[in-house]
Order: structure tokens, then C-alpha cells, then sequence
């Protein structure tokens, strides 16, 4: 008996010291937050040898308080604050806050404003997808994929500048319509542009997409499947490489997009591959949508609705989403009468996708982190708010 | 936006006890506008679960609320995801109403699998306790409210029972104040 207890108790030491061998195996590595290759984002990672076995995702860095802040401020304030958190795609994020005050509101946008909005947005999110596809070439070693998108990116603003009269920050979208109708000879320079820039795509196809290094750092890497991809909420182009042809535009259509004749893009692989290759297909389905918006705008018309100086609705609530440049981004906003919203919450696709990174990341190979990292289409501090 | 205006008569309706004819009066405002697909997703719950447990707040065009205890949200969760085909959460938020003394946690949910429910949102909310703000997580029916459960948590102090980190997530390693999203927080200066 006293022979058992003993022969137990130093198999449970036993297996303490293989524990604890395992543990000092395992090496943990910190990405971020400081490092340029995580944005202001840092995710801890134990690797064994080479496999990833653990990764804890530490967001906050950036974290401003932007839904605090919005009940200190009525709804035309907050506007300029709440494009900061994603100051490349900042007429999309004001977008779905516009709508959702709106409503609350009951204001309606008149038919011109509606087109040049939609417009403004497409334009935008080439601005983000640009920027994000120079970022995830870089990290893949691509220098030229850094340099060509952020040159032709600088294209997209400067129409924005000549919209917006800002290049990144534009306040642009407000509830009733836009600030301010397109200058002379607007279409014309988009137009010039779109068919500028799709050569360019057509170029970025051969030297990026078809690059075979490029293609075996990311192909069959860190695969989404579609019940994972349903299970775990994603949104934007990590769901449609997953096989769903979920957009916001097309499930529940706003301002004039019930209008517009576009097809969902999307892939089946689920791996980084087809997720960096979504963006890039919508950037090209964008320039039709930019095209047939310039076709359809009214040629004349108001672009705003004229407000109340503090323009106030009922009491009530109102969740509105549009589809952003990382998928879809609603806004829930609960007045309780005044000028101030009562509470207001933004749902961004950078947060929802943000639960991805631990599920693919582990099990994966560490020289695969930076091809999975980017291919989530994650913005830090979006995702902060 | 009329049926907006029902939701804070629900709420001091609800607080009444709701009487039967409350009660009453509340599923005749709703019936009459309610438009039909989205009435019916709603009038699925009802049956189920009676109307004492589930309080329609409102149902318009694409959306549509329901109110339940916090102890009945978990049966009522499966039964959306199971039954209506819901599947996942796109956000969820916690709104503090210090007058009723009560926390008020809102999942908005919705549907990639199944077409006729992807322009749908349900807002599923139940109302906690301000002092004792607990209520069970949904993680194990919506995964996808993993994230979004952790920061309710951490921005406004409700205690996800079964949530396996309800801890600190966006705010600063050294935070020492109460939740920020309460309404008794003020930023300096303001």
C-alpha cells in the first residue's frame, strides 16, 4: 500500500518535471505594440520550434473612448471625432452614423446627395484598400506593392481634396446629405481616373497577385472555412474569401445602392490568398459601381436637407450598418429625446475580426503570422475606437 | 419611427408589473404595424415562450427588439439560433439607465447561412441589476459575442457568468476608476 502511494506520488512528479519541460520548450514572443508590423496592436504568441501554440490578442493601445466621448456632444459634433479611429476610410465610418441619425431623426436625404455619398464611399474605400494593400505587400517583403498602391492612393485623394476639401478627414457625410455639391468638371477628373486606374489593376495583378512567391507564402495558409467563418462572426472580406457573398450593399441596400447592378465578390479557398484577393476584386467591382453612380446622379438638385440647428428626434433607437472597407460597420445609437445621444455604439469589422487571429494564428507557422496578420483586413485602431 | 416611441412606454409599462392589459396593449401596438416577415420571426418566440417571458419592444422593417429576464436570455438565445436560423452576433452593448437602476445589454443579432434573414437584425436585450450585474454569456450559443461580451464587461461592469475572462481588454493596464460607459463616469473637464 505504502509502496503504491510512493510509486504514485513520483509518477505525478514525473509528470510535473515533463510539464514543466514543455513549458520551458515553449518560447513567447510579444508582436507589438511598437513594432511597425502590428500597427498599434500587440498579440502575444508561444511558439514551439516553429508552430504557433497559443496567441492572446492585446488590442487597446489606441483605445479613445470614442463612445464615451459621443454623449458629451451633440449629433452634428460628433462627426468630426468619429472619423479618427479610421481617418483611410473616414466617409464610411461617418456614413452609417448618418444613417442611423437620420432615422432617429426622421430627416430625408435628397436623391443628389444620396449619389454623391455613395460616390464619396467608393472613392474612400479605394483610398483604404490601397493603403492596406501596401502595408500587407510590404510585410510580405514586396516593395514595389508598397510603393505603387500609395502612389496611386494619392490619386483617389486628390479627387476627395477636390470634393471634400480635405484629403484624409473630410467630415464629408452629415445627416441630411453631404456638406457640399461636386466642383465643376468632378466627373470628368473621376472618370479619367477610374480608367487610369484600372490599367493599374490590371498591372497589379501580374506583378503581386500571379508572383509566385507571393503565391506560396499565402496560398493554403491559415484556411477560414465557411461554418468557421459563420460561427465566428467575421465580416468583409475575410467572410467572402470564406465563401459567403455577404455585403452589406447588396443584403440591405442603402441610399441608392438598390439601384446600382454590382456583383458580390467573392472566393472559396478561405485562405490568406483568396482574403487578399477580395479587396482587390472589389476595388475593381468599385470602379463599375463609381462609373454607373457618375451614369445615374441627377444633374442638378439639393445635396442636403436643410436642419434644425440641433436636430433632435424622439426617443428611440436606431442600428444602422453600411459596408466598409473591412466589412460591414453598424452603428447603435439610443436617444432618449435630447440633442445628445443617450448612448452610442459602434460595431466595427476590425473588432469582429479580430476574434480570427487566435483561431488561425495557432497551429500555424510563425513565418506565416505577417501573410495571416494583414490578410484579416485589421486596423488597430478601429478595432480600439 | 413610430414604434421608436413605444420603447420607453414599455419600459415603465414593464417596471408597472405589466398587468394583463398592458400586455394587451403593447402586442395590438405592435401587430398593427409590425410588417409581416419580421412580425412572424417575432410571433415564433412569443409562442414559444409565453408573453410574460418575452416582451416585444418594437418591430419595424429589418429590425425588431425583444426584452426577456436574464435568467430565460440562454433558452431564448438557442431557440434563435436553432429555430429562426440566426448565427451570429454583430455587436454586442451595454446602455446604462441609472433611473431605473438598471443595465441594459442589447445583442444584435444576425444571419450569414440563410438569405431571407441577412438583411434581418433581432436585437436581443435583456436588463440587469445595477448593483448586481450579472447575467449568463452567450458564448456557447454565439461564439462570435466572445469579444464583444469582454468589453461590455470591462466598459460597463456586467459579470458574464461562464464567460472565461471577464477582464480587462481595451482599457489601460492600470485602470483603477469604474466602468466608463456607466453614467456616473465623467470625463475631467466635462
Amino acid at each position: 500500500m505504502e509502496n503504491e502511494q510512493k510509486f504514485d506520488e513520483t509518477i505525478r512528479r514525473g509528470l510535473e518535471i515533463v510539464k514543466e519541460a514543455e513549458e520551458d520548450r515553449l518560447m513567447t514572443l510579444s508582436v507589438g505594440p511598437q513594432h511597425p508590423g502590428s500597427g498599434h496592436f500587440r498579440f502575444t504568441i508561444k511558439v514551439d520550434g516553429d508552430y504557433i501554440v497559443y496567441c492572446d490578442p492585446d488590442p487597446g493601445y489606441v483605445h479613445r473612448g470614442e463612445e464615451k466621448m459621443c454623449e458629451y456632444r451633440n449629433f452634428i459634433q460628433n462627426i468630426p471625432h468619429l472619423e479618427r479611429p479610421v481617418i483611410h476610410d473616414s466617409t464610411n465610418i461617418t456614413y452609417s452614423y448618418s444613417l442611423a441619425v437620420e432615422e432617429l431623426a426622421n430627416i430625408q436625404v435628397p436623391l443628389r446627395g444620396q449619389y454623391i455619398r455613395a460616390l464619396a464611399s467608393e472613392l474612400n474605400r479605394q483610398v483604404y484598400t490601397l493603403y492596406w494593400l501596401g502595408i500587407y505587400g510590404i510585410f510580405l517583403g514586396h516593395s514595389t506593392m508598397f510603393m505603387w498602391p500609395l502612389g496611386d492612393r494619392e490619386l483617389f485623394i486628390d479627387l476627395l481634396e477636390a470634393l471634400t476639401g480635405a484629403r484624409v478627414t473630410h467630415a464629408f457625410n452629415i445627416p441630411g446629405g453631404v456638406r457640399n455639391d461636386m466642383p465643376d468638371g468632378f466627373e470628368e477628373r473621376c472618370l479619367r481616373q477610374v480608367a487610369y486606374f484600372e490599367k493599374r489593376l490590371a498591372e497589379y495583378e501580374d506583378i503581386f497577385y500571379n508572383n509566385p512567391l507571393f503565391r506560396q507564402r499565402t496560398e493554403g495558409v491559415g484556411i477560414l472555412t465557411k461554418e468557421d467563418a459563420i460561427k465566428l462572426g467575421v465580416t468583409g472580406s475575410v467572410l467572402r474569401a470564406s465563401g459567403i457573398p455577404f455585403d452589406v450593399r447588396k443584403a440591405e441596400p442603402y441610399d441608392v445602392y438598390n439601384e446600382i447592378d454590382f456583383k458580390i465578390q467573392y472566393m472559396k479557398t478561405g485562405d490568406s490568398y483568396a482574403r487578399s484577393m477580395v479587396p482587390f476584386l472589389d476595388m475593381k467591382e468599385s470602379c463599375h459601381i463609381i462609373r454607373e453612380l457618375l451614369d445615374k446622379i441627377p444633374k442638378s438638385g439639393e445635396v442636403r436637407a436643410k436642419l434644425q440647428p440641433n436636430p433632435k428626434g424622439p426617443a428611440g433607437e436606431s442600428y444602422k450598418r453600411v459596408e466598409s472597407g473591412r466589412g460591414a460597420l453598424g452603428y447603435y445609437i439610443v436617444s432618449d429625446g435630447t440633442p445628445k445621444p443617450y448612448r452610442v455604439k459602434l460595431s466595427v469589422g476590425s473588432f469582429r475580426n479580430m476574434l480570427a487571429l487566435p483561431f488561425l494564428l495557432i497551429g500555424s507557422k510563425l513565418a506565416d503570422m505577417p501573410s495571416i496578420y494583414w490578410s484579416l483586413n485589421y486596423w488597430p485602431v478601429e478595432a480600439d475606437r | 419611427m413610430g414604434s421608436d416611441q413605444s420603447k420607453t412606454q414599455n419600459n415603465s409599462e414593464q417596471k408597472k408589473s405589466s398587468t394583463d392589459s398592458t400586455q394587451t396593449s403593447i402586442s395590438k401596438k405592435t401587430e398593427s404595424i409590425t410588417p409581416e416577415f419580421e412580425g412572424s420571426l417575432i410571433n415564433q418566440i412569443v409562442t414559444r415562450f409565453s408573453d410574460k417571458l418575452v416582451q416585444v419592444i418594437y418591430v419595424r422593417p429589418g429590425r425588431a427588439k425583444i426584452l426577456v429576464p436574464p435568467n430565460e436570455i440562454v433558452q431564448v438565445a438557442s431557440f434563435i439560433k436553432d429555430r429562426l436560423g440566426f448565427d451570429h452576433a454583430e455587436s454586442v452593448s451595454g446602455t446604462d439607465y441609472p433611473k431605473d437602476n438598471q443595465i441594459e445589454v442589447i445583442y444584435h443579432l444576425s444571419s450569414y447561412s440563410d438569405d431571407k434573414l441577412s438583411s434581418q437584425i433581432l436585437a436581443l436585450s435583456t436588463r440587469v441589476d445595477r448593483n448586481e450585474s450579472r447575467m449568463p454569456t452567450l458564448i456557447n450559443i454565439f461564439k462570435s459575442a466572445e469579444y464583444h461580451e469582454r468589453e461590455t464587461f470591462e466598459m460597463l461592469g456586467v459579470y458574464f457568468e461562464g464567460h472565461p475572462r471577464n477582464e480587462r481588454f481595451l482599457l489601460p493596464e492600470d485602470w483603477a476608476d469604474i466602468p466608463p460607459l456607466r453614467k456616473e463616469f465623467r470625463i475631467k473637464g466635462r
